[in-house]
Formats: C-alpha cells, structure tokens, sequence
C-alpha cells in the first residue's frame, strides 16, 4: 500500500510513518499543501492521511482538489473536534476523519475500513503454512474453505503472522490488540489463542505457547 | 255686519283709520278645565263646527272659543296685538302679510312636516285645505243653453244673452271682500279674459256681495241666476243640504283659483301648545285620505301636477304685490271701470263703496 | 428598552395630520364659497326686484305712480323662504312700502345704480337692495326711491347645509385619506419590514452579505448591515478559528505523546515501563476527550438558542453516525445493527448528530468486547425515537435521571475514559428540541444491558 501522509507536525508525522513503515506500507511525507501537490503530481497513492491544518493552507482545499481528481480515498486527521467541522469534512468528500490524539490501532481499522468500502484493496494475503489469511478483511482460506476471523482474531493473528517463529509476549500482543481499555487483562489473551487455535485447525500451522515468555506461530519449513 | 265694514284692506294697508271691529258670530266650547283656546276665524261656524266639535270630543279639557269675523278685521285685529291663540283664515295673502310682517309665531311638529311644500311657508303659515273657486249657475236661466266651460265660453255666452242675465249677476265687490280681491287680482294674473269678462258683467249691472255664502243665498232664493268666484266648498255644501238640482256648480277649464285656507299662530298668543295641537288636527284632516264627512275639501285633493301648475294659489312674497297700497289703488281702479261702467261710479272719482267709507288716502 | 413610535404610525399620522389640516380648510373654503355665493344669488335677485320695480315708475295725474310686478315679489320667493320688505321714497316722502325700514348706504344711490346694504330691522339681520331713478313730475325732477329688502336667515339656512354637506364630504375625504395614508405608508414601509424578515429569517451563522435590492434611501442600510454582517463574521470566525488553533496547538503535540507513546510501547523492556506508558496514553485519551466534549457542550448551548428547524431524516441520521462510528466498534469486536424506518423531524442536523454520537460513543465504549449494539429509528404515537440498546452491565440501581446532570458518571462505568458529559449534551439537545431522553436497563434475564431512547416530536 502507498500512503500519503500530509503532516506538518514533524514529531507526529515521524511516529506516523514508523508506525506504518513497520506495518509493510510505503509512505510518503508531506509538510505542506504545496509539497503534497508535488506528491501527488509525481506519484499515485491507494490512501491519503490528510491534516485539516497546514502552514501553507487549509487540508479541506487539498480535499477539494483531489475530490476534483476523482479517486484517492482521503482520511482527515484534525485537531478540530467541533462538531460543524466533522459534518462539513464529510460533505466536502472525505472518506472518514479521526481527531487527534489518536490510537493508532484505531487509525488502521478506518484505514482498512476505508479501503474496503472503496474496494481498493488489493489481496495482500500473508501465506501461513497451507493457509493464506488477508489481514486487512480478516479472511482466512483454507483450500476451498474461507472462514471470516473476528477482528480482534485477525489483529492477533496478523502481529502473529508478521513475527511467525518469534516469541511474542503477552503484554506485546495486548498492545496489538486493545485500545488501552483498562477492562483488558492478559487472560483474555489466552482466550483469543484458544479461538485462533480453533480457526487454524486443519492446516499445518501452529501457535506455539512458551511458557512464561508468550507465544509463538510455528510455520513448517 | 260685514257690510258695515267695508274695505278694510285699505284701512289695514295704511294703517290709520280704525274701525270698531266686528265679532260677526261667536262659539264657546265649555272645556272641563280653566284652558281655553282662543280662535279668530273666517270660516262660518256652521262650516266649522265639525271641526271644532271634533277636537273638543278629543280634548275635553280644553275649552274652545270661536269668533268669526271677516278676513280683513282678522288681519287687522291679529295686528294689533288682539288675544287670540290661532288665526284662521281664508285671505290668503294677509295671513301671509302677517307671518311676512313678523306677527307669526313659528311652529313645527310631525303634522307640519308632513304637508307638502306649497301648503306652508316657513313654519309661520299652515294650509288646511284646498278650495277651489266655481261658478254656480240656475239651470232654468239656461234652458236650452250649453253649460260654459271656460272664461271665453262665459264671455260669449253673456254677450249672447244679456237679457237673461241682466241684474241677475252675482260676484265680489273686491273692495269689501278680501277673498273676492285675492280671486280677482289673481285672476287678473292668469287671464287677460278677466277683464273681458269684468267688462261683460259690468254692462249686465251685476250684483256685488261681500261674501259666498251670501251669493249662494241669493242664487237659491232665486235672485241670481249665475254667480262669478264662489267658493266650491260652500256651494257644494248648500247644494247638498237643499238636496235640489236647481244649482250646478261649474269648475272653469280654463283654470281654477284654488284657496288655501290657512292657519298662523299670532305672535301674541297665550296658549301657542294648544294652538299648535289644533294646526296639528286640522293637518290630520287637511291630509285624510279617505273622503269623510268634512265640509271643507281636503288638501288631499290636489296632486303634484296641480300643485306644479295652476294648482293652489302660491304662499309666497309675490301674494304681497297685490296689498301694496298703490297697487290695490289701481287695480280697483281698473275693476271699478270695468264692472262699475255706466254704473255709479264717478269718473276719476276714489272708488265709492255703496254703503259708506271712503278709501283711505295717506 | 421600550420602542419607539413605529415609522408607519408615524407615517399615517403624519399623512393624517396633513389630511385633516386639507379637509378643514377645504371644508372652509367651500362653506365660504357657499355663503358667498348664496349671497351673491340673493343680491342679484335683489337687484332684479328691485329694478322691475324701478322700471314701473312714472308720472301720472300729478303724482309719482309706482306698480310693483308679481314677479318682483315672487322671485324673491323662489330663492328662500324669507320675508320680504320694501319701500319707496318719492322727494323724501314714503310713497308706499315700509316707512321705517333702514336708509339704505350711501344714502341716496346713484340713479341708474344698485346699492346694497346689510341691517337689521325687526329683529332679523336684511339685505337690502336700493335703486334710484329720477321722475319728471309736473316739470320737477323728483328723485324717487326704491328700496326692497330680504331676510337671510333662509339663505343662510341654504348656506350652512351646503356646509354641513361640505363638512360631511371633508369627513367622507378625511377618512379614505386615513385609510390611503395606512396604505401607502405601509407599502412604502414595505422594503424595510422585508429586510427585517430577510435578517430575522436567517439562522444562527448564516452571515452572508443581504445582497438585496433596495429603495435608495435604505441602501446606506443595507451597506450598513452587510458591512456590520461582515465585520461579525470576521469576529466570529476568528473566535472559531482561535479555538481551532488552540484545539490544534494542544492536540497535535499530545497525539505526537500518544504515538511516541505507542511506539516506545512496543519497544519497552519491563513491564513497570509499559504500565507507565499506558498511563501517559490514557491519560492523553482523556484529557482529549474531555476538551472535546466540552466544546461540543459549549456549541450545542451555543446553536440551541437560535435553533434551526430543518427536516431532518433520523433513520438516514442514525445511518451515516453508524457508519462513522463503527471502525471504532469493530475493534472491540461490538456489533452495531441497524433497524430504521423513516422518521422525519425538523430541527438542526448537526445537533442531532450530536446527541446521537454521545450515546453511540457511550454505547461502545461501555459495551463488553464482542457484544451487539443495536439501534431502533421510527415513528412511534406521534413521536420519533432513536433507541440505543447494549449489552453492557446497564446503568446502575442509582436515580436515572442523575446520569444526565452535567459531569456526572454511572457507577459502572469506573474504567472508562470519559468526562461525563455525553448524557448531558444529548439531554441539552433534545431538550433544545421540545423532545426528551429515557434511560432504562433492559431486564437482566433478556441479556440485560442499557437502553438509551431520544424522543423528538414527529415533523
């Protein structure tokens, strides 16, 4: 996946693009309107994240323009949180917003839902042994057999995937998991490895479990 | 009596000569209170009783005290100043000399408004009835002869038979009767024929009277065989009471005067409410509209085209032409001439009443 | 304050005022004209009288002889009902007539001439009309005089109802002038009261110049409001512009915290690090939170006042709050099911989409992982619901209504991040809209959990 990322708060658009560098996906940074008409005059993206305030500008012009183009799904990120401002983003043609801070997690699943909805995501199928699972719909095919994994199977079983043959802990996966609810205790992760467990019966893939250290997928070579 | 009082209007117009007047009949209606309503009047009282009788059955309290006297004393005595409550009279043009000279006492009620325009003049003068001049003709004194219709018809039938006629004429003596001068000079007014016709009578020596009734009497006991001006109403009624049809009674075509007989409030009257109430009854009458059994005509009689035309002689200034004192001078005058030729009368000489007075001179 | 007199009042009166001065002096005018002219009819009848009489005289046997024409005497009646008097003087001696009817001024008239003179005799006010003419008697020239006379009470009579009439056609005059003065002032008032009601119309942010035709004395008006319209929207849109300038300063760098936080997470060590890490998330989570519902707080208080009365769709509303909410919901595996009908109220969009997000947001957050939430739109008696039903732990045995009061919490919801104004802005905006709130527990044998139900008056 390409990402536009048009950010003028250095640190955040930092984190940002770690975050989804870490993820797989190629991004590209923008401080400014200006550069990310640069951007977007060079290059095509699957998804722009776009910040409502800019130095050079208001995103919502950007918005405008590339509603003009036809195509790239936008996201707003804004600081503004009054409520004329998220009827008018939406109106203006954005694809969905999310109001800073944000989770992270959070940020993802619009990603995702965004895509979806637009249709433009590719299959971006992880091979698990004999089974392939695509984690931004959460399908997981075995042979003819698709199952559909509950969303909180699908991110455990993505941060399991991406590290197959590591040890992940259970704080780890926690974090890959939960919104930092404060309800969410480390049992119920053991809950949500007895049900992967369950979905991934009948291929040749296995969810090892390291006693106090965490788990670990398992791949035959 | 009326004889004895000869040309008053001339007394009255000069306003010097006085003469005792005379009361010629008097009525009183016993009221069963103390108020008594004072009337001057020229009407007989046997013509009037009706009247009389009928508003003292309505208002029995009131007493009612009628004299009559001739239309020239009424005018002079209501001008002095005499205690009368109502005047009644049928000299048309002194009643309105009266209420012109301010000796009428304004008065208005329903009755008032209800009369039609020609029968009043500024609430001071009250017509009550409407009474048409005749001639009355003895149809034996015209046997085999037509009936005249109009003046000309008159003149040519006097030319034609003055034996028949000759000494047996009756008309006023203007000079005397007030009524006889208003008929006269209004006469005069309309028809040049008048003085055709005064000159025709005058070479047949007519007779002159003072008064209607004294003409009427004269044609029933058969002195007269024809009578100039007489009052319709008293001709019918005496017709109607010989119950004979000796006497035709003829309406000239041509025109017809018709008298307004009048009523004034005098300026000094006592009891101007009673007075009033009394215009207001003779109204009530004046205006009937079914016939009755009243002896005078009703004003109802005469309709808008009448009144329009030669209708009821008009209650205006113009009546006072005629009392003028140089006017009246000339045209007894030229009445004199006419009907008084080869008569008495000195040439150039003041007109002479037969009995006595001299006209008066200033 | 209390207002001044209104200009169309004022308008009319003025027009009145004007009106009535016109109706009284033309009232004037005419009853002057009247009496005028009805004098002057009288005085030319007068001299008509009083030259046929004149035209009679001559000398006869001696003497001044004189013959008064009916006519003389009857045309003065046709005009009035008035007495008549008159006199003639021949040498200084009365021929006949009134003797003691006033000389007439100057005295004698010219020959030839018509005086007229105005008196009083028998107690009424005359007019008198005097003419002259020499007679040759008996070799003497002897100047004889006639005099003829009338009353005007009878022509005043005249004059005075042609002015009654007059008055009654100024009454008559006066009033239509009233009524035409309302009328036109209202229709030249007409321009002002439109630009009142195009203002009055307008909603709470609407500050678009009026752009409107005017009559030319109310376009320094117009100039006027639309400059002050945009000098408020300026200041208002930089009041909206500092405080998104201040929600930007503030959250950028703490989302900055957030994900540096979140990326320190997934490197950190020992377990006390990551505790502490998860603090400094939450604690960004919440004070984020609370700033925005506080403004959300502050603008609903803010658009209640002037509240807009659109149509607006509910089932269609719920649809897209849904939508917008649900990426959230998934990832704690919640369910949001949807059953709409139409459900047309009239209000303001964005406060309804409000008070909805604050109970969906409420919905989630307190809803156990994996649980549906559902949401019921329709028509119901009369009213239009919303129903937001969970299948969390409900919402306590306290007082129900508390919930709503303004930073208060539900006992069960210690754990959560939130400030406790969710309840009171959708109470707010209901409230705003003649509508209501009912929060109920659902029986705990059904599964329990809270059902939460906007009532609005059916459009």
């Amino acid at each position: 996946m390409r990402y536009l990322l048009v950010e003028d708060n250095a640190e955040l658009a930092a984190a940002i693009l770690k975050r989804l560098m870490l993820d797989g996906h190629a991004v590209d940074h923008a401080g400014s309107v200006a550069e990310a008409q640069d951007w977007l005059e060079t290059a095509s993206y699957d998804l722009i994240l776009l910040d409502v305030m800019l130095p050079d500008g208001d995103g919502r012009e950007l918005l405008r323009r590339s509603r003009a183009d036809g195509g790239t799904p936008v996201i707003m990120l804004t600081a503004r949180s009054q409520i004329c401002d998220r009827v008018s983003m939406l109106d203006q043609g954005a694809d969905d917003y999310i109001t800073k801070p944000f989770d992270f997690s959070e940020l993802e699943a619009r990603c995702r839902a965004v895509l979806r909805r637009r249709g433009g995501s590719p299959r971006n199928e992880i091979a698990i042994g004999t089974a392939f699972f695509d984690p931004s719909s959460g399908r997981l095919r075995k042979g003819n057999e698709t199952t559909e994994l509950r969303n909180r199977e699908t991110r455990l079983l993505e941060a399991l995937a991406r590290h197959a043959g590591q040890v992940m802990s259970k704080e780890r996966l926690l974090d890959s998991l939960f919104s930092f609810d404060a309800d969410v205790t480390e049992n119920a992760i053991e809950v949500y490895v007895g049900r992967l467990r369950k979905r991934l019966e009948g291929t040749d893939a296995r969810i090892e479990t390291v006693r106090g250290l965490g788990y670990r997928l398992d791949l035959p070579r | 009596m009326r004889l004895a009082h000869l040309a008053l209007g001339l007394i009255l117009l000069a306003g010097t000569l006085s003469a005792q007047p005379a009361i010629e009949d008097r009525h009183v209606y016993e009221g069963s209170s103390p108020t008594v309503l004072r009337i001057l009047s020229t009407a007989d009282l046997s013509v009037f009783d009706p009247y009389l009788a009928a508003f003292h059955r309505a208002n029995p309290a009131i007493g009612i005290d009628y004299s009559v006297v001739s239309s020239a004393d009424l005018a002079r005595m209501i001008r002095k100043g005499a205690a009368y409550d109502l005047a009644l009279s049928s000299a048309m043009d002194l009643q309105f000399k009266l209420a012109n000279d301010g000796h009428a006492r304004r008065y208005r009620s329903e009755a008032t408004q209800a009369l039609p325009g020609w029968a009043g003049w500024r609430d001071l003068i009250f017509a009550f009835t409407a009474e048409p001049a005749v001639i009355v003709i003895a149809q034996d004194a015209l046997a085999g002869l037509e009936i005249p219709a109009t003046r000309r018809d008159l003149i040519t039938l006097l030319r034609e038979h003055p034996g028949r006629f000759r000494g047996r004429i009756g008309t006023y003596d203007v000079r005397k009767s007030g009524l006889g001068y208003l008929f006269a000079t209004q006469d005069a007014r309309a028809t040049d024929a008048y003085w055709r016709l005064s000159e025709v009578m005058g070479r047949l020596d007519p007779e002159l009277y003072c008064c209607s009734a004294q003409m009427i009497d004269a044609l029933v006991e058969g002195e007269l065989v024809l009578a100039y001006n007489v009052l319709g109403s008293y001709a019918r009624d005496r017709l109607a009471a010989s119950a004979s049809d000796a006497l035709a009674v003829v309406e000239m075509e041509d025109f017809a005067n018709v008298m307004l007989r009048t009523a004034i409030i005098p300026r000094q009257a006592d009891a101007p409410e009673l007075a009033g109430a009394f215009i207001d009854h003779l109204i009530g009458i004046g205006l009937r509209s079914a016939a009755g059994s009243w002896p005078l005509p009703a004003l109802s009689g005469i309709d808008a085209a009448q009144a329009a035309g030669f209708g009821p002689i008009r209650l205006g200034p113009g009546l006072m032409v005629n009392l003028d004192r140089l006017n009246r001078r000339n045209f007894l005058r030229a009445w004199e001439n006419a009907v008084r030729q080869g008569a008495d009368a000195p040439a150039g000489a003041a007109p002479a009443a037969r009995e006595n007075s001299a006209p008066p001179r200033k | 304050m209390r207002p001044l007199a209104s200009i169309r009042q004022r308008l009319t009166f003025l027009l009145a005022g004007v009106a009535a001065v016109l109706s009284i002096l033309s009232w004037l005018t005419v009853s002057e004209f009247a009496r005028r002219a009805v004098g002057r009819a009288q005085d030319n009848v007068l001299a008509a009288s009083v030259t046929s009489i004149v035209e009679t005289l001559r000398a006869e046997e001696g003497e001044v002889q004189l013959e008064l024409p009916y006519s003389a005497f009857s045309m003065l009646g046709a005009i009035s009902e008035d007495r008549v008097f008159y006199r003639a003087v021949a040498g200084g001696l009365l021929l006949t007539g009134y003797g003691d009817l006033p000389e007439p001024r100057p005295e004698p008239p010219e020959p030839g001439g018509v005086v007229f003179a105005t008196a009083d005799y028998v107690g009424e006010t005359i007019r008198m009309a005097s003419a002259t003419r020499i007679v040759a008697v008996a070799g003497n020239r002897v100047p004889v005089s006639v005099t003829v006379a009338q009353t005007t009470t009878g022509i005043t009579q005249v004059a005075r109802d042609l002015s009654r009439m007059a008055a009654l056609l100024s009454v008559a005059f006066f009033c239509i002038a009233v009524t035409l003065s309302a009328i036109a002032a209202r229709a030249s008032l007409k321009p002002l009261s439109e630009i009142a009601g195009a203002v009055a119309r307008r909603g709470p942010s609407d500050m678009r110049p009026l752009r409107r035709r005017a009559p030319a004395e109310l376009s320094p008006l117009i100039e006027a409001l639309d400059r002050l319209m945009l000098r408020l929207a300026g200041s208002l849109r930089r009041s909206e512009d500092f405080i998104a300038e201040a929600a930007h300063r503030i959250r950028t760098p703490l989302a900055s915290v957030r994900m540096q936080s979140e990326l320190a997470l997934g490197e950190a060590r020992t377990s006390s690090d990551r505790a502490r890490l998860r603090l400094i998330i939450r604690a960004v989570d919440e004070s984020s939170r609370s700033a925005g519902q506080l403004l959300d707080h502050a603008t609903v208080a803010f658009r209640a006042e002037d509240l807009a009365r659109d149509p607006v769709d509910l089932s269609k509303l719920a649809l897209r709050t849904a939508d917008a909410i649900r990426p959230t919901a998934t990832m704690r595996d919640i369910e949001i099911s949807l059953r709409a009908d139409p459900a047309l109220v009239s209000g303001d969009a964005v406060l309804l989409d409000t008070a909805l997000r604050n109970v969906l947001d409420n919905a989630v957050k307190y809803s156990p992982v994996a649980t549906d939430i559902h949401i019921a739109v329709g028509v119901e008696g009369g009213e239009a619901f919303v129903r937001v039903c969970d299948q969390g732990p409900g919402l306590g045995g306290g007082p129900l209504d508390a919930l709503t009061e303004r930073f208060r919490r539900g006992e069960t919801a210690a754990g959560h991040v939130g400030s406790g104004l969710g309840l009171t802005i959708t109470r707010d905006v209901l409230r705003a809209h003649g509508g209501r709130l009912i929060l109920s527990n659902r029986d705990p044998k059904e599964g329990g959990g809270a059902c939460v139900s906007l009532i609005l008056p059916s459009a």
